[in-house]
């Protein structure tokens, strides 16, 4: 039994998210993204890797998307439509609601401003929908009759999910983009404790541990504030969902509270419909934000308005949110032109802008004139503001996640090379789990666990209800022997609970497997016991304790000699508490027990367990305990027969 | 082992079971039986009015003497009127023989409607009581809204007419339930005469608040483990938003709990009965199915030919547009009443059904162009809209879509924001009076007509033979209409579909293939058990415990492989059996047994067989010794002589040393730990163990 996992895209790289995993036969592919950074074959992910002859149907058990952005969903119409997969596509509501949106979005300005030749069509994008099967986080999909899925929380845009899948006994977690801490919209990741094989993570801030995200939104607030109080306008270039959402959240309601006027537009289309889904999708968002969606539904913005061309050249302070991000067309490039010239204008950019896009130039340095193309140029005069705030789990996050599902290996996709081999170093030092970063195209083979399965006897699993409790002291002893003889009193107490001692396997041909009781064992077989002891009569010189017991061997009355060998006992008792390390010591009366070994002061002449040479001639001298033990105590026994023989 | 405490009475008031699964009690629902409260009288102080000779005072009550005792027996034989009702502040009628069971022996409680969880308060402030309570987070939050109207509207009662305090009521004496009218002691005291124990007075909405907290909400098919034993899932029956079947995974078998379910509902996710599929047990407790009724247009309808209606329906197809149409018919009605004038009143309980009734009266209304207000009057009201528009995951297929292009999932939102319908949270609320208008149409509630907007706005139209009142079919309609008589107002009783039909739970059931199935004593002659069924059925009835044979033989333990491979096997001379002893970590988890591999701590690695049988032979034993270079003497006991099974053996080389077998066992003594461990090894060779 073993996972494969072949990495199509999003190895050692940000883009083209792709990865298919094959568990016990059944095979997943985990997101369809495409590379915004190339615009040849390189953007989608190579799926003649899955498949040679291009039968995908056969070849894919499901394909489960994490989440709307596009480098998760983007090649996921080309590869249904195109390529012809039509088998089941899972993804969360909000992602099945959201991700049309964005795909549309995307093919509007590869066709309208590339002029390219489309790829796939809005056609395709609505009949690719109609193959999603929408879940609800939380909820156990049984995609056939072997396979299991499961969506957690991710918290990384509305609708992220990370996502479970279980074949068998072997399980693994994917957990596409995930935020460790809550945002203004969205809560923090959340996931149960599995007993995982493998885990899959994302590793964008590999190495970075980020601060409060609540200085840098404040930093924003007071940008946009100033521009405005100045009578500017202010550009916020976004796509149409998530991150629009969360800065109006952040605007309208710091608007509410400082009771400012000042329009805040959308442009027209997208974003104002992406709202509507929002509000209908709130109960995915932050508890704080779906609290609010009885009295007042924190996306019903109470101070956006829809923008019109006609408003670009009207004079006085706004904000205007406007498609697409990174300036790379559209409508946030016309009005780009219109008022980046002005000193009291402001442009907010996002963390991350693709090379080639005006995002991406007004981000490296601080130009003052952009060529737009041969004829245009900008004079490019306003005040520039980068976001830095990314809804992606950080170093400290990620590790934090590994550990919490000790997972049994890790692989890291969806980061930067050298960071990313910085954290496999970390996850296999720190956590001691073996962990691969492999690059495109690239699989990793690991194995998996299995399990024999058994039918028990009630009388077995009610012996396992019992606890079987071993304390071992001094297990770190060893560890501080050269530190002061203080640690000893400190050191560990092991607990062992060996629960199952009694049970018997029994394997018969051909039939499956039997787990008995051991007594139940005998009564199939119709044998009785045979009980197979040791025994041995052990002579303890008392010298020391002479004090204490020269009376001890003529006995006056029985109470005297009663009171006396318990005494006898107990002296022992304390002197093998000292220096056993292992077992629970119980005197009853005469008897001194340490699990099955039993030892009670011997008053016969010739006990038939008395060995003779042993010391004869102290024979006078010496008190006579006689022990018995079973096989399982054998050491114990040993143990404690030296001790009582060395007593001085 | 499964016992059943109430059967309930229609979908207001589902059943309510206990269930003995692997040895957790686990409670089927708990509802309150809202339709009693019909025996109470709505407006106090019309008392005067109606019976001017009786004086309200209680003392007089008391001292009744026989003859007027006799006077009030004779009314029995007259018709009800009015008069008959108990003019005191309502109690609530909980599932009576459920405060027969002592609350901290409930492991785990599943409710799976709204209306199974009116009664939940009642339990979770109850003293000891410590159970799991598992609900859906739909049901969990409509389940919230409803108590919370329930305990407004009372609260709305108590201020009108003042409370008595909750001490015994006058009503609930022997001597004054001896008094009322048969069919009245009958709704109090059940058919047995036992039920006045489940009476309480309302809980408060601080009680609703704490038991709200008690509850772990799910989503359908999330897996909530109990005690690691026992894997609780709920998955939808199509009933309401939010309403479920329960599929529990014990170690020794799978139950499922079918509560009324509908194959294909037109606002809740429809019935999951795939879902079902691999379930030793099915417990069907939904037989609301059976007393399906056709529409009647008067206000007292007959109830018989139900088997006739009922054999009509199982003809048609599709339930849905069955609903559907019923729907349309009752907006026709109210258009025709608004046309003429007059105001429609619908106290219906089903969200489903009025967020069907907006969509659809408006759209009559639009075609007709009329233009009348719909009122919705509830203090809850408000809410319940705003949330159904926020839960596309809890909603239809044909719901989905919206989502899914972008318009709101029920077409209130849109109505809202025109007008057309407007909220109000009470009769009395200042925005209701400057805004009315008549005629109108009013969604409020209570369908009991004893509590709400509901009964005042009856008392304003009773007298109107242009309005109309819907009502559904859930209690005794002429008991509830009593304190409005004379009715001249229109009254259209109606029933909504709310469970499986009987025939499509056999096509069901066939299809599941079960082991075993429960039904309900009643469907004894109608579910035909001569039918060649692959499943074997019993029948509860009410207080009667049932026992069903264990369902799995025994559990499943998982074995790490690795460490099954470590296992040392012996083939046992009986039967020649591979056997081998466990070792391992045990994790029962998940209603999982496995075992696991642990780091073996140094020294204790010597897998010495603990448990021997058979006897051994001395020649044998000798021969295995000096295989290994120990001679001894052999003793025969004095003791067993004759068997020859007991013997004393005496070692002397390479230490002293002796071997004492008897029947029972054999006792090893040698002073040195070497010589002792290899005497046990030669035994062993020729003795069985493991």
């Amino acid at each position: 039994m073993a996972i494969e996992c072949l990495v199509l895209g999003a190895g050692q790289e940000i883009g083209k998210s792709c990865v298919v995993v094959t568990i016990n036969g059944k095979r997943i592919m985990f997101d369809c993204g495409m590379h915004m950074g190339y615009d040849d074959h390189r953007r989608y992910p190579d799926f003649s890797l899955i498949s040679k002859s291009g039968e995908f149907d056969n070849s894919l058990s499901c394909i489960i998307i994490t989440h709307f952005h596009l480098d998760h969903v983007g090649a996921l119409p080309f590869f249904t439509e195109v390529c012809g997969y039509n088998g089941p596509i899972y993804m969360t509501y909000p992602t099945k609601a959201l991700a049309p949106l964005m795909l549309e979005d995307y093919r509007k300005v590869i066709v309208d401003r590339r002029g390219e030749e489309e790829q796939f069509t809005s056609d395709h994008i609505a009949e690719c929908m109609k193959k999603v099967i929408a879940v609800d986080l939380k909820q156990t999909v049984q995609v056939d009759k072997d396979l299991q899925i499961r969506a957690y929380y991710a918290g990384h845009v509305l609708g992220a999910a990370m996502f479970y899948a279980k074949v068998g006994d072997t399980s693994m977690v994917y957990t596409g983009d995930y935020n460790m801490t809550p945002d203004r919209h969205l809560g923090a990741a959340q996931i149960d404790r599995l007993q995982l094989d493998l885990l899959i993570t994302e590793s964008t801030y590999a190495t970075t541990i980020r601060d409060s995200k609540y200085a840098r939104e404040r930093e924003f607030l007071k940008a946009v504030h100033k521009c405005v109080a100045g009578g500017g306008k202010v550009l916020i270039p976004t796509f149409a969902l998530g991150r629009a959402q969360e800065l109006c959240i952040l605007l309208d309601d710091y608007w509410e509270r400082m009771t400012l006027n000042v329009p805040i537009y959308f442009s027209a289309g997208l974003t104002i419909q992406a709202n509507m889904y929002y509000k209908m999708l709130i109960s995915w968002t932050s508890q704080k934000v779906k609290e609010t969606y009885a009295t007042h539904n924190a996306f019903d913005f109470k101070h956006v308005r829809k923008f019109d061309r006609s408003l670009i050249d009207v004079p006085g302070p706004c904000v205007l949110f406007a498609t697409p991000g990174m300036i790379s067309g559209g409508f946030s490039l016309e009005v780009f032109k219109h008022w980046a010239p002005s000193e009291m204008n402001l442009v907010t950019l996002p963390g991350y802008c693709v090379a080639g896009t005006i995002g991406h130039k007004l981000m490296s340095g601080k130009p003052t004139k952009i060529d737009l193309d041969k004829k245009t140029q900008i004079d490019v005069r306003c005040q520039i503001h980068q976001l830095s705030f990314s809804p992606h789990t950080d170093a400290k996050g990620i590790m934090d996640l590994v550990k919490f599902l000790t997972p049994q290996h890790v692989i890291l996709v969806h980061g930067e090379k050298p960071k990313m081999a910085t954290l496999k170093d970390r996850i296999q030092s720190e956590l001691r789990i073996p962990c691969y970063d492999p690059a495109n195209n690239k699989s990793v083979h690991i194995p998996s666990t299995h399990f024999v399965k058994a039918n028990a006897s009630d009388a077995f699993i009610r012996s396992c209800l019992n606890p079987n409790f071993k304390f071992l002291k001094g297990g770190s002893e060893e560890n501080f022997d050269s530190g002061s003889k203080g640690t000893s009193a400190l050191s560990l107490l092991q607990i062992s609970d060996e629960r199952v001692l009694e049970g018997i396997l029994v394997l018969e041909k051909s039939k499956k497997a039997k787990i008995v009781h051991q007594v139940e064992l005998l009564l199939m077989f119709g044998e009785k016991e045979h009980k197979l002891q040791f025994a041995y009569c052990c002579p303890v010189s008392i010298d020391k304790l002479e004090k204490a017991t020269t009376t001890d061997l003529t006995p006056e009355t029985n109470s005297l000699y009663v009171f006396q060998t318990s005494s006898l006992i107990q002296l022992l008792s304390t002197r093998l508490s000292s220096e056993l390390s292992e077992g629970n010591i119980v005197v009853l009366g005469e008897h001194l027990q340490v699990e099955s070994f039993q030892l009670s002061i011997c008053l016969k002449d010739n006990c038939p367990y008395r060995k003779s040479g042993t010391s004869q001639q102290k024979k006078s001298e010496a008190v006579f305990f006689c022990c018995t033990w079973s096989v399982a105590d054998e050491k114990l026994a040993w143990k404690i027969i030296s001790i009582m023989e060395n007593f001085n | 082992m499964q016992t059943c405490l109430s059967k309930g009475g229609g979908n207001h008031f589902p059943p309510c079971h206990i269930l003995d699964v692997c040895g957790f009690r686990v409670l089927l629902e708990c509802p309150l039986d809202l339709s009693a409260l019909t025996i109470f009288a709505p407006f106090l102080n019309d008392r005067h009015t109606i019976v001017p000779e009786e004086t309200p005072d209680h003392a007089i009550h008391k001292s009744l003497d026989v003859e007027s005792v006799a006077q009030k027996r004779q009314k029995v034989e007259k018709p009800l009127d009015s008069s008959d009702l108990i003019y005191a502040e309502p109690w609530y009628k909980t599932v009576n023989n459920l405060h027969l069971w002592n609350v901290s022996f409930i492991d785990v409680v599943l409710i799976s409607s709204p209306m199974g969880m009116l009664g939940l308060p009642f339990l979770t402030r109850m003293k000891g009581f410590y159970a799991k309570i598992y609900v859906t987070e739909a049901t969990a939050k409509l389940g919230q809204l409803m108590m919370d109207d329930l305990v407004s509207m009372h609260m709305e009662y108590k201020q009108f007419y003042g409370s008595e305090g909750s001490s015994d009521p006058q009503w609930m004496k022997w001597e004054e339930i001896e008094l009322l009218p048969s069919l009245l002691r009958m709704i109090a005291l059940g058919k047995d005469g036992a039920e006045l124990g489940g009476w309480m007075p309302l809980y408060s909405a601080a009680d609703v608040k704490d038991c709200l907290t008690k509850v772990q909400t799910l989503r359908y098919a999330e897996e909530a483990c109990y005690n690691g034993a026992l894997i609780i899932k709920a998955f939808s029956s199509g009933s309401e938003i939010g309403a479920c079947n329960w599929i529990m995974n014990g170690p020794k078998g799978n139950i499922a709990y079918v509560s009324g379910s509908i194959f294909a509902s037109d606002h809740a996710m429809g019935f999951d009965y795939s879902a079902l599929q691999g379930c030793d047990l099915i417990l069907h407790s939904d037989f609301l199915s059976v007393d399906m009724t056709e529409m009647v247009q008067s206000a007292f309808s007959d109830d018989n030919n139900k088997w006739e209606a009922l054999t009509e329906s199982l003809h048609n197809g599709d339930e849905s547009i069955e609903e559907r149409e019923k729907l349309d018919f009752i907006c026709s009605c109210a258009i025709d009443s608004v046309k003429a004038g007059g105001s429609v009143l619908i106290p219906i309980s089903g969200l489903g059904v009025i967020l069907q009734f907006l969509e659809q009266i408006s759209m009559f209304m639009e075609s007709s162009s009329l233009k009348v207000p719909i009122y919705i009057i509830s203090s809850v009201a408000e809410e319940l809209l705003t949330y159904t528009n926020i839960i596309p995951e809890w909603l239809c297929a044909k719901r989905q879509e919206k989502l899914f292009s972008g318009e709101p999932l029920f077409a209130h939102v849109e109505l809202l924001k025109a007008n057309k319908i407007q909220v109000f949270p009470a009769v009395h609320s200042p925005k209701l009076l400057t805004n009315w208008q008549e005629p109108c149409i009013v969604f409020s509630p209570h369908w009991s007509l004893r509590l709400g907007p509901a009964m005042h706005l009856l008392r304003r139209w009773c007298g109107d033979q242009n309005s109309l009142l819907v009502l559904e079919d859930k209690m005794d309609a002429n008991i509830a209409l009593l304190p409005f008589k004379p009715m001249l107002m229109k009254v259209l009783q109606c029933s909504f579909i709310s469970g499986i039909k009987l025939q499509k739970v056999q096509l069901m059931l066939k299809a599941l293939q079960p082991k075993f199935v429960l039904f309900p004593e009643e469907w004894r002659n109608h579910f035909n058990a001569s039918n060649v069924n692959s499943f074997s059925v019993s029948h509860y009835s009410v207080n009667q415990t049932l026992c069903i044979p264990s369902l799995k033989e025994s559990v499943e333990l998982e074995i790490e492989a690795n460490l099954s491979a470590q296992f040392q096997r012996r083939i046992s001379k009986h039967k020649n059996l591979n056997i081998s002893r466990l070792k391992g970590e045990l994790l029962i988890a998940h209603n999982k047994h496995q075992l696991f591999s642990v780091k073996e701590e140094a020294g204790s690695s010597k897998n010495r067989p603990l448990l021997h049988w058979s006897s051994p032979d001395p020649e044998n034993l000798l021969a295995a010794l000096s295989k290994m270079g120990i001679n001894g003497n052999l003793e025969q006991s004095m003791l067993d002589v004759e068997s020859g099974k007991a013997f004393i053996l005496h070692i002397q080389e390479p230490n002293k040393a002796t071997i004492e077998v008897r029947a029972a066992g054999t006792v090893i003594s040698a002073a040195d730990e070497n010589l002792a461990s290899q005497l046990f090894e030669a035994l062993g060779s020729i003795l069985d163990g493991i």
